[in-house]
């Protein structure tokens, strides 16, 4: 008996141990295995049905047989004869003949030391050559591991829709011979800021509003992923420190009904500061390599943001910094702003003022507001303008209550 | 793998353009076909006769259609290509990125169908 419930435990803590490292598995060496078979078979897709395969081969045989010694190239091992299968299915003789060729070329020693091959296929995600938002959707799928209604879900596209996008982005890498590698150091600068943008519309998806924080935390798993392969590269760095920033204040900026939460409203017990400081690391990193960027400065200014006492000329600054590396109307009114809070509203009007091809953006009439309201003069039109043009409810809603706060104050003066 | 670049220009009347300004683009056409044709890439190159020379055909059910001009009035036309035998879409790229026509037109990259029973939508 003693002997039975021995072994039963034993087989119950094989099992969990299966179950806990094919989640493991899955989460940390699924993309480098789908890598390192689309490299070499030059196919994405039969690379990443192998590499599923595998997969489910692996959640039948784990908890039962045990977890094998490196469960990575298991898989690999194991996706390289599933592939194989599959090509000889091939109708093609020289399709077949060509395939077969490749696939010996892949590892198959269980115990191999499998190379990490994640950077290469991130570059052919983010490949210029694929639309956007198909590069978005192939770097959540291929080295995201997400799902397909994963990915659907968080975009608000149709499964289908997505799932066909996803096809088609792997077929033309695949026909277009879209290679899988780091690109060559004279087009390297591009294509990293190729990458830097799909991460960070992943990260922008996620954070709303309404937040999805399963993106945000996928967005910031993919710049941590990226800032280890590439630890030379600042604006690596600086984009992981910009993202764990912006989430560490994810809780504090809607309230539970959805409603936007001003900066200097938020309540600070719900700021995540071990993420914070997790975020200052990742600048320091970046700024002790001496070479500044937008995503390094950007992350310099949201944690600026977390001192008690905001030092907003340092924060006008860093935006006059970030609008010569990327003059955009948007960061010019971020500077704006900045500078009616360091020298005063008046100030900042006029530099909003001065910042043309911005009526159609509602930040812009919301700042203008702003500006005019604490000069204690009425802006309604501008509230308005702004309510009309903001993209969401709870924008809309912030805006209504700035509006009520004015008008409040001004009837507050008037009866003085 | 084989890849067509396709030269898309604004049409325009070559002889109102300065005699320097031709000479300098056929300079550069030379330089870099020269270049091209070195690395050993080459497979085909053609410039097209403008597209006021073009005759469009079209046959159906059985009856033949010829109208005078190009396929489609378009703000950019067709006015040249290079064939070439390269390893990756990253170098076709390239290529592409240097022919003097990419500075005021359009190159459009396709790679060619060699496998014709694998051919996808």
């Amino acid at each position: 008996m003693g002997h039975d419930r021995g072994a039963s435990r034993r087989h119950r803590l094989r099992e969990r141990h299966g179950i806990d490292e094919l989640t493991r598995a899955y989460r940390d060496e699924r993309a480098k295995c789908v890598a390192i078979l689309g490299r070499v078979l030059g196919d994405l897709d039969l690379a990443e049905d192998a590499v599923q395969d595998a997969f489910l081969r692996a959640a039948e045989r784990w908890p039962r047989e045990g977890v094998p010694a490196n469960p990575g190239a298991w898989i690999v091992a194991t996706a390289r004869n599933r592939a194989i299968d599959v090509i000889r299915r091939e109708q093609t003789l020289a399709r077949k003949t060509e395939l077969l060729a490749r696939a010996e070329q892949l590892p198959q020693d269980e115990e191999a030391v499998i190379p990490d091959e994640r950077l290469e296929l991130i570059f052919a995600c983010c490949h210029p050559a694929l639309a956007a938002e198909a590069q978005v959707a192939l770097t959540l799928s291929l080295v995201g591991g997400l799902t397909t209604p994963e990915i659907a879900r968080g975009f608000l596209v149709p499964e289908a829709t997505l799932a066909q996008r996803l096809v088609r982005a792997k077929r033309k890498i695949r026909d277009a011979g879209i290679p899988l590698r780091v690109p060559p150091e004279h087009v390297l600068p591009d294509r990293l800021r190729t990458v830097f943008a799909t991460i960070y519309l992943v990260f922008n998806a996620g954070y709303g509003p309404p937040p999805r924080g399963d993106l945000c935390a996928e967005a910031i798993r993919l710049a941590a992923v990226l800032a280890a392969l590439m630890p030379d590269e600042a604006e690596a760095h600086g984009l992981h420190a910009l993202l764990l920033l912006q989430d560490a204040r994810r809780d504090a900026r809607v309230t539970p009904d959805g409603e936007l939460v001003l900066l200097a409203d938020q309540d600070r017990t719900l700021w995540d500061l071990a993420q914070v400081d997790a975020g200052r690391r990742s600048l320091e990193r970046g700024l002790s390599l001496r070479a500044p960027g937008p995503y390094q400065l950007q992350a310099a200014i949201a944690s600026l943001h977390f001192d008690d006492e905001i030092d907003w000329e340092q924060v006008a600054l860093l935006y006059g910094r970030l609008l010569e590396l990327a003059p955009t109307p948007v960061v010019a009114l971020n500077r704006a702003a900045a500078v009616s809070m360091a020298s005063g509203p008046e100030a900042g009007l006029q530099l909003l003022d001065e910042t043309p091809g911005l009526e159609e953006y509602y930040l812009w009439h919301a700042a203008r507001a702003d500006c005019l309201r604490r000069l204690g003069r009425p802006a309604t039109e501008e509230y308005e303008r702004a309510i009309a043009l903001a993209p969401s409810d709870a924008e809309r809603a912030f805006l209504r209550s700035r509006q009520d706060l004015l008008a409040a104050e001004l009837e507050q003066r008037h009866d003085l | 793998m084989r890849y067509m670049l396709l030269i898309y220009s604004p049409p325009g009347d070559w002889s109102s353009v300065p005699v320097e300004e031709q000479q300098r683009i056929m300079q550069a056409y030379g330089t870099y076909t020269e270049e091209l044709r070195a690395s050993g890439k080459m497979v085909a190159g053609d410039a097209l006769q403008p597209t006021a020379t073009a005759t469009s055909i079209r046959v159906r059910d059985g009856e033949t259609m010829t109208t005078d001009g190009p396929f489609a009035e378009t703000k950019e036309v067709l006015g040249g290509y290079y064939l070439i035998d390269v390893d990756t879409l990253d170098e076709a790229l390239d290529w592409a990125a240097k022919i003097p026509g990419a500075q005021w037109g359009t190159i459009e990259v396709r790679p060619v169908v060699t496998d014709y029973e694998n051919v996808t939508a």
